[in-house]
């Protein structure tokens, strides 16, 4: 049968008649590099947490040694405690300003356009410019933002210089880099809720608040549980600008979990320690997506 | 549709005064942009200090004086990183890990994308499954033994070894997919039936459809490659094959300057207008590209 008889012949819906090849030579370079880049370093992450390993070379099996470690670590403890103080200062803050520029940006104003790209600007910066700008900005002797309090007759705070600061400092930056992200992500959300809702509420008497919190707010929840996703993941991964602008000091103060991993791994050439770091991170994380499916459900229940 | 509209503008006497309520609408408008401008210039001001500080000769900026502008605005710094440090080199480094990375990266998400979206075959939902963990997957897991895998390979400091695990992309497999699914089967069938192969299927009639696609996966690719610092700080490690956030970091503590911000202020001018260009032609592009990452 040739392949156009097959063609005539074959059923309607009968998906059997492209070849059998296809979708493999199309998927196969994913496939590849998927196992070769995310799989295979999985599965060595699992082994060297079980290794003593310097940088190269073959380590010796230790058993849970690295996990055991990690109990008694006071410094893991102190980054655990600041990933979650950064998190929480970070999380909520962005979605919280973003919602609240996307709430204000949805009606007609003059310059609408300009003033979402201008919240908009800060998304493209590289986390290390964004971390030499403000450590710029920051800095204690020539630092703009000293120099204007000092010219309104204040003295300068110690930005980045005091462990008491330095994490609030870097909780603003990494706000200031984020409120973007979220207002495009609620005002594609606040597009999509029709007009005639909130018209309703309005002429049955509905003030603007009372709209926002019963109305507006509800109808956005889908999106914000992806943001709150989302940015709990960012805010795990936010390496660039701590590395830059604190290194993770003074003393421990700013040291998040990610700035730990790289430090033991490449300052300290712990890498079996390094790996085993990384695999307690993906528990917190698989922790966290559970906890929020459960919440999202009792929230469901509720209603 | 527009004429009797006229009419009744023309018949209604003019109001010389909008009534109370709409005046104080109009009224609470303005206090709400001006809120909103006052918000924008707090927003913009870092990457305009950016600029302002790189166009600052070091004596002014070594100062505890307030300005808002340079009395006497130089390229000074500009001409002196770029004659100490091989910053034409970590352009063309980070040019060539971000274009070549985004174009072998958009091809094999395409590739996937149309796969996922359009063929059935064994194993199709486990693979999917697969690569959307890995989203879940922090890089601190990876970090130590993709690097211990590239060491291996022998491609630590080339280029290679910032675009070779970062070509698979999920995201961009994700945005490809959902895309694809839009694709219309008949579009697909039609062309089977006149006789075209499964490639030139893909090339002939499905990517056509798919431009607006190619233009977020560009985008988005490439703004992540240019600005990525962690993996290629963690390959990288010769002056001279550095990209340029990384060698935008090493500037802070250089002993070779005396004062380096302006120096520092000047490579990360250079380092976001290319970016700040591409965000102002493209910007509708851009914004939904971002977008369509967060609609999971």
């Amino acid at each position: 049968m040739s392949p156009r008889d097959e063609v005539l012949t074959r059923r309607p819906d009968d998906g059997a008649r492209q070849p059998r090849w296809a979708p493999y030579l199309f998927v196969g370079p994913a496939g590849l590099l998927f196992l070769a880049f995310s799989l295979l370093p999985i599965v060595i992450a699992i082994t060297l947490s079980f290794q003593d390993t310097a940088t190269l070379g073959d380590g010796e099996w230790v058993g849970a040694a690295n996990y055991e470690t990690m109990l008694g670590d006071p410094l893991l403890r102190t980054a655990l405690l600041n990933t979650l103080v950064f998190t929480v200062g970070t999380v909520p803050t962005a979605m919280a300003i973003g919602l609240a520029l996307a709430v204000a940006l949805n009606r007609p104003l003059p310059g609408r356009g300009l003033l979402r790209a201008l919240f908009f600007v800060p998304m493209i910066a590289a986390g290390v410019v964004v971390g030499v700008i403000m450590s710029w900005i920051f800095n204690p002797d020539y630092g703009v933002a000293n120099n204007a309090l000092a010219a309104l007759g204040l003295s300068g705070l110690p930005w980045l210089t005091s462990p008491n600061t330095a994490m609030f400092t870097l909780i603003a930056v990494v706000v200031w880099t984020r409120i973007g992200f979220c207002m495009v992500i609620y005002l594609g959300a606040l597009q999509s809720i029709p007009a005639e809702l909130r018209e309703a509420a309005a002429i049955d008497g509905a003030s603007g608040w009372q709209r926002l919190r019963r109305l507006t707010v509800p109808m956005l929840a889908p999106t914000t549980s992806i943001l709150l996703i989302l940015n709990v993941v960012f805010s795990l991964q936010s390496f660039d600008v701590i590395y830059v602008m604190t290194g993770g000091g003074p003393g421990f103060s700013t040291t998040v979990l990610i700035q730990y991993v790289f430090r033991s791994a490449f300052a300290d050439a712990r890498m079996g320690y390094a790996a085993a770091l990384g695999l307690l991170l993906v528990l917190i994380l698989l922790v966290f997506t559970l906890l929020r499916q459960r919440a999202t459900k009792r929230a469901e229940e509720l209603l | 549709m527009t004429v009797p509209n006229t009419r009744a503008r023309v018949a209604r006497p003019a109001r010389p005064t909008p009534p109370l309520r709409e005046r104080h609408a109009r009224r609470r408008r303005w206090l709400l942009t001006a809120v909103l401008t006052a918000v924008a210039i707090v927003v913009v001001f870092p990457l305009y200090w950016m600029i302002v500080s790189a166009l600052t000769p070091g004596g002014q900026s070594q100062s505890s004086e307030f300005y808002l502008w340079p009395d006497a605005p130089t390229i000074n710094n500009f001409t002196e990183v770029f004659a100490t440090q091989p910053v034409w080199q970590w352009l063309g480094n980070s040019a060539f890990v971000a274009s070549v990375g985004t174009a072998l990266s958009v091809c094999v998400s395409l590739g996937a994308g149309y796969a996922l979206a359009k063929y059935r075959f064994r194993g199709r939902g486990l693979l999917y499954a697969a690569f959307l963990v890995t989203i879940m997957i922090p890089i601190q897991v990876t970090l130590v033994p993709a690097f211990l895998v590239t060491a291996r390979l022998g491609l630590v400091d080339s280029p290679w070894a910032v675009i070779l695990p970062t070509l698979f992309d999920v995201v961009g497999i994700f945005i490809a997919r959902q895309f694809m699914l839009g694709v219309p089967d008949a579009l697909i069938e039609a062309a089977r039936l006149d006789g075209a192969g499964e490639l030139r299927t893909f090339f002939r009639v499905v990517l056509p459809t798919c431009w607006p696609l190619v233009g977020v996966l560009v985008i988005l690719g490439f703004m992540n490659r240019w600005n990525d610092f962690l993996w290629p700080l963690v390959v990288l490690q010769g002056n001279e094959s550095l990209t340029v956030p990384v060698g935008l970091s090493t500037l802070t503590n250089n002993p070779a300057f005396s004062s380096p911000w302006g120096a520092v202020m000047a490579v990360a001018t250079v380092a976001v207008v290319p970016l700040l260009v591409v965000f102002l032609v493209f910007q509708r592009t851009f914004v939904q590209g971002i977008a369509s990452t967060g609609i999971k």
